[in-house]
């Protein structure tokens, strides 16, 4: 499969998204809770707690929507500021509790929009990023779809970062890429293969830890065997302190790029 | 001023880096015409007036050293990392040549200096992009370095202050680059853990990744008039929405408004504003 066929893979809309997930992995235990305390409820974001096996956990995942319905409330999940907000209170609320965080990240990209602008979209995501770093609990983002840039990364500064083997995770989109130095969005296809996006690419990099097998609806056993990994990365990371993990976690993202 | 002269000197974010509209004016030639009134105005009375149009205030760009030597006093400043310089890490296509053009053009390793200097006196470790070398985007190079600033400074209980200019994250180096977000968040978090003070100048244009990174996320958070400061450019926005943007959407003004920055200061003012604001905060001259 080339590149540009596992971002088209990817983006496809019989994948699975954050609440074929949640559900899957949380059960009856899920419930969600709304909104950012300061402006709104966005429906890109879907986050709340519930319990994996016997370890209570927040949940937050950016949510594409599972039919054509959907989608447009959940905006195809590109968050606006409030979104991201509202995840970073939840996470909040996670290490106050000592809960730890599981992140699914699935988008093209942060909302581009006028209100996006106006609410501070680069300071919601700065906010993010800054606050993620420090957090004094155990932090897990599983790309399962698309993961576009600024929009991903803001669920994304984690103790590990795990893909699905067919998900991408991209500073740019391919089309995006190609439009602005080759001036032909039709040459996405070799943008793709250049920004290195792909899970294997990005495992090769020493960006992310773990690449999984993509579960199908339905197959419990798989979601079993996912439910599993993450408790035991979970109870890993309980046994170590806040302060440590926020410093493991700064010194994972501090040698990328070291010179 | 119609809708399309406000978008169209400022559409160049996404790393087009061949811009050349609001270039910093180019010493030898003798008479710059202001890009905002046309007003054609000698370089020596630019270059003495902090490179501001003595007609409209329009604030012309700057590269990073001409800005340091703005704010700091004189002989003070004392570079940092120097040395580093850009690779092709990901073997992506064009970009040696694009690095060696950059380096030609601006006279720089990358698209930041830092280093240590004195304001009035009082040290402070300072951070300066300049649009010259890859529209400012933000590589590993540039993200280790702004991340070792800030670790000095919080090592040595120094403020920091950051002038911003950049198209955001340098795609060159694919997700590499998107990783200095985080790492310079990070180093941003331990500082400010530490608290001390960190001031961030935000100057036209600041945008993408450093806009949802360092560049919010100062204690206080100046812009210099008329910058454009986005997340998304003015043009993505407009494919993206279809519809055309408010006048004057994006500019510092703007934010002001919309509370997203503290203060938008003329140039002209800016030395004497930062020196206040570090003694506000109890930094102190040192000999
Ligand atoms: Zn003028």
């Amino acid at each position: 499969m080339s590149a540009y066929d596992n971002v088209l893979a990817a983006r496809s809309t019989k994948k699975l998204t954050s609440l074929d997930y949640i559900n899957a992995l949380f059960g009856d235990s899920f419930i969600e809770l709304h909104g950012d305390r300061n402006f709104a409820d966005d429906k890109a974001v879907v986050g709340g707690v519930g319990m994996l096996n016997d370890i209570p956990v927040t949940v937050i995942g950016l949510e594409k929507g599972r039919n054509t319905k959907e989608r447009m409330e959940r905006n195809f999940g590109a968050a606006h500021p409030e979104g991201y907000r509202k995840a970073l209170r939840l996470m909040k609320q996670a290490e106050k509790f000592h809960r730890p965080i599981l992140c699914f990240v699935d988008t093209s990209g942060a909302f581009c929009g006028i209100g996006a602008e106006e609410r501070g979209q680069g300071h919601a995501i700065a906010t993010n990023l800054m606050e993620m770093m420090a957090l004094k609990t155990p932090i897990l983002s599983v790309f399962i779809g698309e993961g576009g840039s600024g929009g991903a990364i803001a669920l994304a500064v984690a103790d590990e970062v795990w893909m699905m083997e067919n998900a991408v995770y991209s500073v740019i989109s391919p089309e995006g890429c190609a439009s602005i130095l080759w001036k032909d969005s039709s040459k996405a296809a070799e943008a793709a293969e250049c920004l290195k996006m792909t899970a294997k690419d990005l495992f090769n990099l020493g960006v992310i830890e773990r690449i999984l097998r993509e579960p199908t609806a339905g197959d419990q056993k798989m979601f079993e065997s996912m439910k599993l990994l993450i408790c035991r990365t979970f109870e890993k990371n309980l046994a170590v302190s806040g302060e440590e993990l926020a410093r493991l976690r700064y010194n994972r993202f501090r040698k990328i790029g070291q010179q | 001023m119609d809708l399309f002269t406000f978008i169209k000197p400022k559409n160049e974010l996404e790393q087009g880096d061949d811009t050349t509209v609001n270039k910093p004016y180019v010493p030898d030639e003798m008479w710059v015409k202001c890009p905002d009134c046309g007003t054609l105005l000698l370089t020596t009375d630019i270059e003495e007036n902090f490179h501001v149009c003595s007609k409209c205030n329009h604030h012309f760009r700057v590269g990073s050293r001409k800005r340091i030597d703005m704010v700091c006093d004189k002989d003070t400043f004392k570079e940092l990392d120097a040395d580093f310089v850009s690779k092709n890490i990901i073997d992506f296509p064009g970009y040696d040549e694009k690095l060696e053009s950059s380096k030609r053009r601006s006279g720089e390793k990358d698209s930041v200096v830092c280093g240590t200097c004195k304001i009035d006196g009082i040290e402070t470790v300072i951070i300066s992009m300049t649009a010259d070398f890859m529209m400012g985007s933000m590589g590993t190079v540039t993200g280790d370095k702004i991340t070792r600033a800030f670790e000095y400074a919080t090592e040595n209980g120094l403020p920091v202050i950051a002038f911003t200019v950049s198209g955001g994250a340098r795609m060159q180096e694919g997700i590499l680059s998107l990783m200095q977000m985080a790492k310079t968040s990070g180093a941003v978090k331990l500082h400010s853990d530490a608290g001390l003070l960190y001031i961030t100048v935000l100057t036209d244009p600041t945008s993408g990744g450093v806009t949802a990174s360092f560049a919010m996320e100062g204690d206080i958070i100046l812009a210099e008039p008329g910058a454009l400061i986005a997340f998304a450019g003015p043009r993505v926005i407009e494919q993206t929405i279809r519809q055309k943007l408010p006048k004057d959407f994006q500019t510092a003004e703007f934010l002001q408004e919309k509370g997203f920055v503290d203060k938008v200061i003329d140039r002209r003012y800016l030395k004497e504003t930062l020196s206040k604001l570090l003694k506000i905060h109890n930094y102190t001259e040192v000999q």
